[in-house]
């Protein structure tokens, strides 16, 4: 077997999911090539090389690629995923934006989101918001996987020496331009590498109630998250949510405050490791995953735990 | 301009459901069903078009056993002027699902077509991807915002840690994530109304396209439960618990 796994990355650095998705890579077996498709990205390849298990880098350049558009860089993985048995991506934005075409035009069935593997073919994924797990087998010559990064330990990084090849980058097909991304400005970690994230839910009031838990974030050198409640709200933006149509996250500590706790948001934080919740509805469906909960007013509590950690 | 919506029938969304006994599958006898909650963003962006007049004609599409049409009815009563159902009795996955709209799309020839990014049962996430990989057509996942003017969209969509505009040129696939817009409620004159408008049925071999499922599941199980915690009374007492009891602080 030999797995190729298209690498994400801001083109000097990895992004975190990438060790996650090596591991996967490796529980599959067999040899271990990345793609790293980027505009003068060579340090991103230099940091793949050096990944634990990591067999081979291809490193694709054009400036198409800088912010590659799902098109080109299908197209171009099409190019390689001939002479694999598997390819791989994880199943954040990057990854669920441009593999079904992978799959698709490959005609084979796309695996997405796989929270553990069985064998070579078949493969776990949690379904119906995490409520129910699937454990699906593909018969097709090639199988495209997505990765569910908080089910896999991250790869070692830093021991590894596997070699760079250059391989042709593809035409831009200019189906859709890239006109610029608008990134959220933010000191605080990234929601999916976090060690602890604070998260707030429709009873935080306003989006300038969120300025309590900003608070708490930084005392703990958190991440601040949201429920999909408080998104459509519109207390804050959408790349806060986690959730089963968010993002997927199992930190260290997860403390939800004025959070109910819908089957949809537990999708995305039930496999962290210490849930706290904050709410105060003595029923409030949060507390049957939380390990400690404070029956309360949130403008009390949050305050005064930002306090006694300081 | 004509659109095609993809609508889906699921479990609705405030259901727990349960594994059947057997482990075969998920129990959906007697359950309540609605229509995916992201397909029913994407209707509801396909006739806030068609009231800008930027749209001339909604064709809602379903993919399924005979009781998709109640799901398609929705659609209707929403502002769709027309339906299509797929009929097929097998398990639908998304490959055949973007191979079934190709075929439609290249009979309807459509200038975009919006379904939602994911459906809340297989949460799959893939057909719109797929579709326009098949059609070999620009696609725009995950949008927050679209508008069309002449033969190009303006796009927005949500990415990890931000947003991310794009140009396209029609015909386009764009899925639909959660701010787009707020779906309206369907009104009682208007599924008087939906009762009366098209509904067409087609097999999915008629449309020449296999939709026979490429994944087999194995078995279905419940995730292992979280051990039962502790009500604490108070500030102190947490802070305490999480410095010594579970060490994360």
């Amino acid at each position: 077997m030999s797995i190729l796994v298209v690498a994400e990355h801001d083109g000097s650095r990895l992004k975190p999911g990438f060790l996650n998705t090596i591991s996967a890579a490796r529980k599959i077996g067999g040899d271990v090539a990345v793609l790293v498709a980027g505009h003068q990205a060579g340090a991103a390849a230099a940091a793949a090389a050096k990944v634990e298990g990591v067999g081979k880098v291809l490193h694709a350049d054009a400036a198409h690629y800088a912010s590659p558009s799902a098109e080109n860089l299908a197209a171009l993985v099409l190019t390689l995923a001939k002479e694999y048995s598997h390819v791989l991506a994880a199943a954040t934005g990057f990854g669920k934006n441009f593999m079904p075409r992978v799959a698709a035009l490959l005609d084979v069935a796309q695996i997405s989101d796989i929270s553990d593997v069985v064998s070579a073919d078949t493969f776990v994924r949690p379904i119906y918001a995490g409520n129910v797990l699937a454990t699906v087998q593909s018969k097709d010559p090639i199988k495209v996987v997505t990765v569910r990064i908080t089910a896999f330990d991250p790869a070692a990084e830093g021991s590894g020496n596997a070699p760079v090849q250059t391989v042709a980058p593809g035409p831009d097909s200019g189906l859709t331009v890239v006109q610029g991304q608008e990134l959220t400005k933010s000191a605080r970690p990234e929601l999916s590498a976090a060690r602890v994230i604070v998260s707030g839910g429709r009873g935080m009031g306003s989006g300038d109630n969120f300025k309590i838990l900003e608070a708490l974030a930084d005392k703990l050198n958190a991440a601040v998250g949201a429920s999909r409640a408080a998104v459509d709200s519109g207390f804050v933006p959408n790349d806060y949510q986690v959730g089963q149509t968010g993002k997927i996250v199992a930190p260290e500590l997860y403390i939800a405050v004025g959070i109910s706790g819908a089957i949809q948001h537990l999708a995305g934080m039930k496999d962290s490791k210490v849930i706290v919740a904050i709410n105060k509805d003595p029923e409030a469906p949060i507390f049957q995953v939380a390990n400690y909960w404070i029956v309360d007013d949130l403008f009390k509590v949050v305050p005064e735990l930002t306090k006694q950690l300081g | 301009m004509k659109v095609l919506v993809g609508v889906k029938r699921v479990v609705d969304a405030n259901i727990k459901v349960r594994v059947k006994s057997d482990g075969s599958g998920v129990e959906t006898a007697n359950v309540k069903m609605a229509m995916n909650p992201f397909c029913e963003i994407a209707v509801e962006q396909a006739v806030r078009m068609k009231e800008a007049g930027t749209v001339s004609e909604i064709v809602a599409v379903s993919i399924g056993g005979p009781q998709s049409q109640e799901t398609l009815r929705t659609a209707l009563a929403m502002g769709a002027d027309r339906a299509i159902l797929v009929e097929t009795d097998q398990e639908v996955q998304p490959l055949a699902v973007a191979k079934a709209f190709k075929a439609l799309c290249e009979k309807e020839k459509p200038g975009l077509v919006i379904m939602g990014k994911q459906a809340i049962d297989d949460d799959c996430n893939q057909s719109g991807q797929m579709l326009a990989a098949l059609l070999g057509w620009p696609q725009a996942a995950f949008i927050s915002k679209i508008e069309i003017s002449g033969d190009s969209a303006q796009i927005t969509r949500e990415i990890d840690g931000g947003l991310e505009k794009l140009s396209a040129k029609l015909p386009l696939v764009a899925t639909t994530d959660l701010r787009l817009n707020e779906p309206r409620y369907v009104t009682l004159p208007n599924i008087m109304k939906a009762k009366k408008k098209p509904l067409e049925n087609v097999k999915a071999a008629d449309l020449g396209v296999d939709v026979a499922p490429r994944l087999t599941t194995v078995k279905v199980a419940e995730p292992p439960k979280r051990s039962s915690g502790v009500k604490v009374a108070d500030v102190a007492e947490l802070v305490q618990k999480l410095k010594n009891e579970a060490r994360v602080i």
